[in-house]
């Protein structure tokens, strides 16, 4: 069960208004790490947006997650330029290190892998970000030594 | 009409907190994202430590945004006696002790291994900076800054001396054409937008497009971390002019750090009466909201981005209507992309003539009739000098590349650069001499799009590069229209067989009538441009398809299913760093003999061609 009143506080953040559906979602993925299903029910209510809506919103937008990611995400950027320098070696070395695939979450729930579309750092690419922490210019054998460095801290 | 706007502006200028110290030097570190990426913040902590210290007073320290080059960050400029600054590159945390020894004359720079550009650089001098004019000079959350560099100065002067319908008059004579890739004259949308608003009685709105949504583009990410009050300025303009007293701005989440500025600015904005009921004291008021995007790139289309905006699913619409009359809630709509928004400014302060003067074609009488202005581009992938480039329209892509971007690195050849991100195309080496306008690269099958230029060396194959797109874009049709949600797929299907070597004679002619098909019916314009990266490198490729389908050859040496690691006995000295790296464990050798690479184990991730220290490990 999740606590219902930090919800309420995101929904009266953005005055129960419907428009800002989007961004109230947003606050409780920030908040639990995904789209608990009470939280989805409790902003259907107030913003009197059909739970129909906000489940469209929830599965059409990359951003939000129906289940619970990881406590780091980790995004390897897919943009063009990251891409053309080897984010895909990058991915495969993160998945080999992690043992899972890209979406998924490692099964202590400390870390998750994503892919992202771009996150406009392509001057320094390839680029990965794990927690808030953006990483410049990652080669695949450096991936071995940083998440080993994530984990102790 | 009356002076009081100007006055005001005088006011808010002259009450501006003065803090600066008239310090000898002037020390900035450039704090964009990139910047701190790569360890700018740890740079500015330890200056400040340093600083603090008391050992090398005085000097001014100051924050500013991104200096353009981002692949040498993080960057500090420093400034002596006001004159114009010299940049250190890569000054890490651990060059800054080295970095005071330069400035105080200890050290030279050369001794202590630290490189320095000027604006005399060829990365800067072929540069012409309007929108970027105060790139890397102000701090992007101070508003005193951004005063003292004349922002608002356009506002003020419209809400004294001119009309709504004389702005709109020199906006389309100055010939500013949509910079998010569109290229649609804005003077000509406001206008559509008044009409629109006088037929319908609706009232209108404006909305920024920050939904930068292109991979390998960063322009408008970086003109909102250092200018944000261009764009505030911009839009105030265009609502003027359109009649609008509400704005939006519609950003991506993926950039928190230009979300965080252009909040402050707002709020700084609103503090001053630059924003409000009233602005400037005059009966025009005009207030903006700021929307979150939700990371879906079809939301940077108009149609969707405005019903997105009302906390529903980005999908776009078809537009027998468009959205400058039937946009956001019904309501006629100006969209107008970040860097549009910041010429605005620029034009009204130094005059549509100004403006026209610059890029190509004569504009004064019809803005349809070349491309007027600058450009900004973000010059990334394979290429030396990597980072964001603001050039005059119509020079060339040999110009952007060669000399202002050095050209390739690591010895390798040019092969292709993609612009127009998922809508574009590649082009190849014989296209480097077209000039760079809205016309000309859509004419040769790519287009200049929103302004992402990604440079790929010979070693790029660019059948991964069109799986690539088809796959980004697979994922982000939204799924309405059949020939975009499925002919992806399909091309996708085809793409994937001929990287993995089971390519079939015909599947360049499928792709080409599937691509076509998808062009021709697909509901918005980015199904209808969904298959050009596939037909662009098919028109400038072609071979590299037949090798990869008859020869079952990839020439980039690029795909796994076609090619092989093997270690050379001569160069390899037997140091095992490539066994202990490899994942799959499939090098086999002893210590000081040549190693060899176990074929069927292998998976072809390259670590082992990465750590090699002795260039042993090739791939056939």
């Amino acid at each position: 069960m999740i606590d219902i009143k930090i919800v309420d506080v995101i929904i009266e953040k953005w005055n129960s208004d419907p428009d800002f559906v989007i961004e109230m979602m947003q606050d409780v993925q920030d908040e639990f790490r995904y789209i608990p299903k009470e939280a989805l029910e409790r902003i259907s209510d107030r913003t009197d947006k059909p739970r129909g809506k906000l489940f469209h919103i929830a599965t059409f937008y990359r951003a939000f997650s129906l289940e619970q990611r990881g406590e780091k995400e980790i995004q390897v950027c897919m943009g063009t330029a990251c891409y053309v320098k080897g984010a895909p070696d990058v991915l495969a070395a993160l998945e080999r290190e992690l043992g899972i695939s890209s979406g998924e979450t490692t099964p202590d729930g400390k870390f998750t892998l994503t892919e992202v579309r771009c996150l406009g750092c392509c001057g320094i690419a390839p680029v990965i970000t794990i927690g808030n922490d953006v990483i410049a210019d990652v080669k695949p054998s450096q991936v071995s030594n940083l998440i080993s460095n994530y984990c102790k801290s | 009409m009356n002076t009081n706007a100007i006055d005001r502006l005088k006011t808010l200028l002259e009450s501006s907190s003065d803090d600066t110290n008239d310090a000898p030097v002037i020390l900035t570190v450039h704090l964009g994202t990139c910047g701190i990426a790569a360890g700018a913040g740890k740079t500015l902590e330890t200056v400040k430590t340093t600083l603090a210290s008391g050992s090398v007073q005085p000097i001014e320290l100051r924050s500013s945004s991104c200096a353009g080059l981002c692949s040498y960050e993080p960057m500090v400029s420093v400034s002596r006696n006001g004159e114009r600054p010299m940049m250190y590159l890569d000054v890490t945390e651990d060059k800054v002790n080295d970095l005071f020894d330069c400035i105080r004359g200890v050290k030279t720079a050369e001794e202590c291994h630290l490189q320095i550009i000027t604006h005399d650089d060829p990365f800067y001098l072929k540069q012409q900076t309007v929108v970027f004019i105060n790139r890397g000079l102000i701090d992007p959350e101070s508003l005193d800054d951004a005063l003292a560099s004349g922002a608002y100065k356009g506002l003020a002067s419209i809400l004294d001396n001119m009309d709504p319908a004389e702005v709109i008059t020199e906006i389309t004579k100055s010939g500013l054409r949509g910079r998010g890739g569109g290229g649609f004259p804005a003077g000509v949308k406001w206008s559509s937008c008044v009409s629109a608003a006088e037929r319908t009685e609706g009232i209108p709105v404006i909305v920024c497009n920050a939904d930068e949504g292109d991979p390998g583009a960063y322009m408008d990410r970086s003109i909102l971390e250092s200018d944000p009050h261009s764009i505030i300025e911009g839009m105030a303009i265009g609502a003027y002019a359109i009649g609008a007293e509400e704005g939006y701005i519609y950003i991506r989440k993926e950039y928190p750090l230009a979300m965080e500025i252009l909040e402050n600015a707002i709020r700084q904005a609103r503090d001053r009466n630059l924003l409000g009921k009233g602005l400037l004291g005059t009966d025009f008021s005009f207030d903006l909201v700021i929307h979150r995007g939700a990371g879906a790139f079809v939301c940077g289309e108009s149609s969707a981005l405005m019903v997105s905006m009302s906390g529903m699913p980005g999908e776009p619409r078809s537009k027998y209507i468009h959205t400058v009359e039937y946009g956001y809630k019904g309501r006629p709509t100006v969209l107008n992309n970040v860097e549009t928004l910041a010429n605005v400014p620029r034009i009204i302060t130094r005059g549509s003539k100004w403006f026209a003067s610059m890029g190509t074609g004569d504009v004064s009488e019809n803005p349809w009739n070349g491309s007027s202005g600058t450009k900004v581009f973000s010059l990334v992938g394979d290429v030396k000098n990597a980072g964001l480039v603001e050039i005059p329209m119509g020079i060339t892509l040999r110009e952007i590349i060669y000399d202002i971007g050095g050209g390739i690195p690591g010895g390798k050849e040019f092969k292709a650069v993609q612009t127009g991100g998922p809508s574009g195309g590649v082009l190849p080496a014989d296209k480097l001499d077209l000039p760079v306008d809205f016309d000309t690269l859509t004419d040769a099958g790519s287009m200049m799009g929103s302004g992402g230029m990604v440079v790929m060396d010979n070693e790029t194959c660019m059948i991964q590069i069109a799986k690539y797109f088809v796959d980004f874009l697979k994922d982000e049709s939204c799924g309405k229209c059949t020939p975009c949600r499925e002919g992806l797929v399909a091309l996708g299907t085809i793409l994937d067989r001929i990287i993995s070597g089971d390519g079939r004679q015909g599947d360049i002619e499928l792709l080409e009538e599937y691509g076509q098909n998808m062009c021709e019916t697909s509901l918005c314009a980015l199904g209808q441009t969904a298959a050009n990266p596939v037909l662009s490198t098919i028109e400038y490729f072609r071979d590299e398809y037949e090798e990869h389908i008859r020869d079952g050859k990839c020439g980039a040496l690029k795909c796994k299913a076609l090619i092989e690691y093997h270690i050379n006995a001569e160069n390899c000295t037997g140091c095992t760093i490539c066994a202990r790296n490899c994942p799959a464990d499939a090098i086999r050798g002893n210590l000081k003999e040549p190693h060899v690479i176990d074929q069927e184990k292998c998976i072809r991730c390259g670590v082992c061609r990465e750590v090699c220290n002795f260039n042993a490990v090739e791939v056939l």
